[in-house]
């Protein structure tokens, strides 16, 4: 009897040792797809920039304001309709939430002509060595990350906002 | 559930089919069988338990030898489909997996997508049927070699009569044996490395006993791969990444957290040429034609000091410079770069001349760098080139009358200049692309005539880090040596015994019966002992006379 219960305790104990690294090996593998894709919920990381005016930005420095982190190039063509809309709410939220817009892959001189000729006023940097872009996980752009005044991912948009009204809301969600 | 008490008085363990001790048949149908199966040394290999609770459920699923061969199969088969058509990770990049299978293979493409099996290798279930036959190793080899470990440790020098007679290997005589022909028989089983028991005139030989662990040593090996190829999930123990690098760039190293930077120096590709190489290439160069050589990037290693967030400007400290060639990577940390691919001739900079129409006189050179144009590009003399707009990859013009581009990347450059001269000093308005010229806002005096372009090659390498790799080898290794212990040794036993005026004489091994009977033969001969015979065989040209 006592043998009986001996051999159930380490059957039991070889066991739960074989579940718990099968369990590893599955829970390892099913998040390696997500490893390195941001998650809404998540803390947003923190990254520095220098905007086309030479001024740095540190996402850390937005603590207390929402902030509109958009990734962009002037290939894209939803990119170019979400712009004007981006321009006009961030004159209204002026303070509350600021607008950073990130390009990815052009050069300084196409990036500027795009801002001149739209009349962009928001800082926009050029992540040319494409950290921030990789930090991110953005693949198809336009991406957009509205990140909470403590600094949390509150949303996260792939692909362009055609109307004002969605742009609104999503300043409205991360407003302080 | 009780223990079973054999005659000679040894206590067995439940489910035993021979006494531990004296070999006694435990069963009715061991009793019954013409040779005992002596696998695994008749012992109570799954020990049955009336109630059955869940764990013994699971344990014994796992701890069948039919259910770990059906996973094999399983396995086998699924990790074949998996070769039907590509995985995911080999089509191509710019396509995405839901319509690439149905477009290249039609029907059965899109039923391999929709079945998974494009993404087999990293599926749940194709990972649960590896982890079931690791499961079941370790299950198999515990529920097996402990009974038989205990059997051959228990095992008493006088086996029962009826334990002898169903070896296959057996002889009996009436009559008894000189002690100094046991004396003269032990002495040469002694030179044939046997280790000798005996008692009251019965006698055991035995060697290579080791030889039965060579089945379970070589599962822990398995055990030990598998562990290893577990880990090469895990973050941080494998880094297999692709790094494509332009001549000139310093690019962070994927996989290594900002750490490390790389800068492409040059991509050299090389084909083996007739008059410089020797002669016994020429044959093949004339037979194939182009041959390549060399596939090489030099490239500088850089250590990234401040390692700041990222987008920081990195402070970059030259660690080493290097030569990659294929098969020869540069290693540095834990990682290794390998030479994987590359790209050749990708527009650079594109040269114009600026050029008065009429008198075909050129004023001055204009390059642009496509990956970093300026906005101006003074000539001097009043003469200047505005770059208004640049098109990397020019795709037409866009319903709002402006041209449009379809990428960042510079494939198909298109230029919108303001050419300003002395006699138009606000400038004509020139649109160039390549072979395509467009003047939108008339006729111009002066026009940016295409001179010279400026190529460079794109290297792709590998980044590999991969710490399983000594795990991956002791598993092999550990695997290899129960290979050759199982193979290479044979545990061989010889029974000698006197009982009732009889001798008995019984001999096993787990392989090469000849053998075993070759060496036996010369050992007996030349004694009273009866040398034993093959029952087997000898039953078996029995039959064929018949």
């Amino acid at each position: 009897m006592n043998k009986k219960k001996k051999r159930l305790i380490m059957r039991s104990v070889i066991l739960a040792v074989l579940a718990l690294a099968v369990g590893y090996t599955f829970y390892s593998n099913l998040t390696k797809e997500a490893r390195g894709n941001l998650q809404e919920g998540d803390q947003a990381p923190d990254f520095v920039l220098t905007d086309l005016s030479g001024e740095k930005h540190q996402l850390s420095d937005y603590e207390g304001k929402g902030v509109f982190l958009n990734f962009w190039g002037t290939w894209c063509e939803p990119c170019k309709e979400e712009m004007p809309h981006m321009e006009k709410l961030s004159k209204e939220y002026e303070g509350q939430v600021e607008v950073l817009a990130v390009n990815v892959g052009d050069s300084e001189l196409q990036t500027k002509k795009f801002a001149e000729q739209y009349g962009l006023t928001f800082p926009i940097a050029i992540d040319s060595s494409k950290e921030v872009q990789k930090a991110y996980g953005v693949n198809p752009l336009p991406a957009t990350f509205m990140i909470s005044p403590e600094g949390k991912v509150e949303k996260v948009v792939i692909g362009g906002l055609v109307k004002e009204n969605q742009v609104r809301a999503l300043f409205e969600q991360v407003k302080p | 559930m009780g223990k079973v008490k054999c005659e000679c008085g040894h206590v067995n363990p439940h489910g035993t089919v021979l006494c531990e001790s004296c070999g006694r048949a435990l069963t009715e149908e061991a009793k019954k069988e013409k040779f005992h199966d002596m696998r695994y040394e008749g012992s109570a290999r799954r020990s049955q338990t009336y109630n059955k609770t869940i764990v013994d459920k699971v344990w014994n699923f796992f701890s069948s030898v039919k259910v770990g061969v059906w996973l094999i199969v399983l396995t086998l088969i699924a990790s074949s489909l998996g070769t039907i058509f590509p995985q995911e990770f080999y089509i191509p990049n710019n396509v995405t997996a839901d319509t690439y299978y149905e477009d290249t293979y039609g029907i059965a493409g899109k039923i391999y997508y929709m079945l998974g099996f494009h993404d087999l290798y990293n599926s749940i279930w194709f990972i649960a049927l590896v982890a079931s036959i690791g499961v079941s190793l370790v299950i198999c080899s515990l529920d097996r070699v402990i009974p038989l470990h205990r059997a051959l440790k228990n095992q008493r020098v006088a086996r029962h009569t009826t334990f002898m007679k169903k070896q296959r290997l057996f002889a009996s005589r009436e009559g008894t044996i000189e002690p100094q022909e046991i004396g003269k028989v032990k002495e040469s089983l002694k030179e044939s490395r046997y280790h000798i028991r005996e008692e009251d005139g019965s006698l055991l030989a035995e060697k290579g006993r080791f030889s039965r662990w060579g089945p379970y040593v070589n599962h822990i090996g398995l055990i030990i791969f598998l562990i290893g190829a577990m880990l090469r999930s895990v973050e941080g123990m494998y880094v297999d990444e692709l790094l494509w690098i332009r001549e000139g760039e310093t690019l962070e190293i994927p996989g290594t957290d900002g750490e490390y930077y790389l800068k492409n120096e040059q991509f050299i590709m090389e084909n083996y040429d007739k008059e410089k190489d020797s002669e016994v290439f020429s044959e093949a160069i004339e037979e194939n034609g182009v041959i390549a050589k060399n596939y090489q990037t030099d490239a500088i290693l850089y250590r990234d000091e401040n390692r700041d967030l990222p987008g920081a400007e990195p402070e970059l400290v030259e660690v080493k410079k290097e030569d990659i060639r294929v098969n020869e990577p540069m290693k540095f940390d834990q990682f290794a770069l390998y030479q994987n691919g590359f790209s050749q001739n990708e527009m650079k900079a594109m040269e114009f001349m600026l050029t008065n129409k009429e008198t075909q006189e050129a004023v001055g050179a204009v390059k642009i760098d496509l990956f970093n144009p300026k906005d101006v590009y003074d000539l001097g003399n009043g003469y200047k080139v505005e770059l208004l707009g640049y098109y990397p990859d020019y795709d037409g013009i866009g319903k709002d009358g402006e041209p449009k581009t379809k990428s960042p990347v510079p494939n198909n450059p298109a230029f919108l200049f303001n050419l300003v001269s002395p006699e138009h000093p606000d400038g004509e308005v020139a649109f160039t692309a390549i072979r395509q010229t467009m003047e939108p806002m008339g006729e111009t005096d002066y026009k940016m005539e295409f001179s010279n372009i400026e190529t460079r090659d794109i290297s792709a390498l590998t980044v590999r880090k991969d710490l399983t790799l000594w795990i991956l080898a002791l598993g092999g290794t550990i695997f290899m040596i129960g290979v050759i212990q199982g193979s290479f040794w044979a545990h061989r036993r010889l029974w000698i015994r006197q009982v009732d005026g009889k001798v008995y004489v019984a001999a096993h091994t787990n392989k090469n019966w000849h053998g075993l009977q070759r060496e036996l033969d010369s050992i007996i001969e030349h004694t009273s002992i009866p040398s034993p015979e093959d029952q087997q065989a000898s039953e078996q040209s029995g039959k064929e006379k018949n």
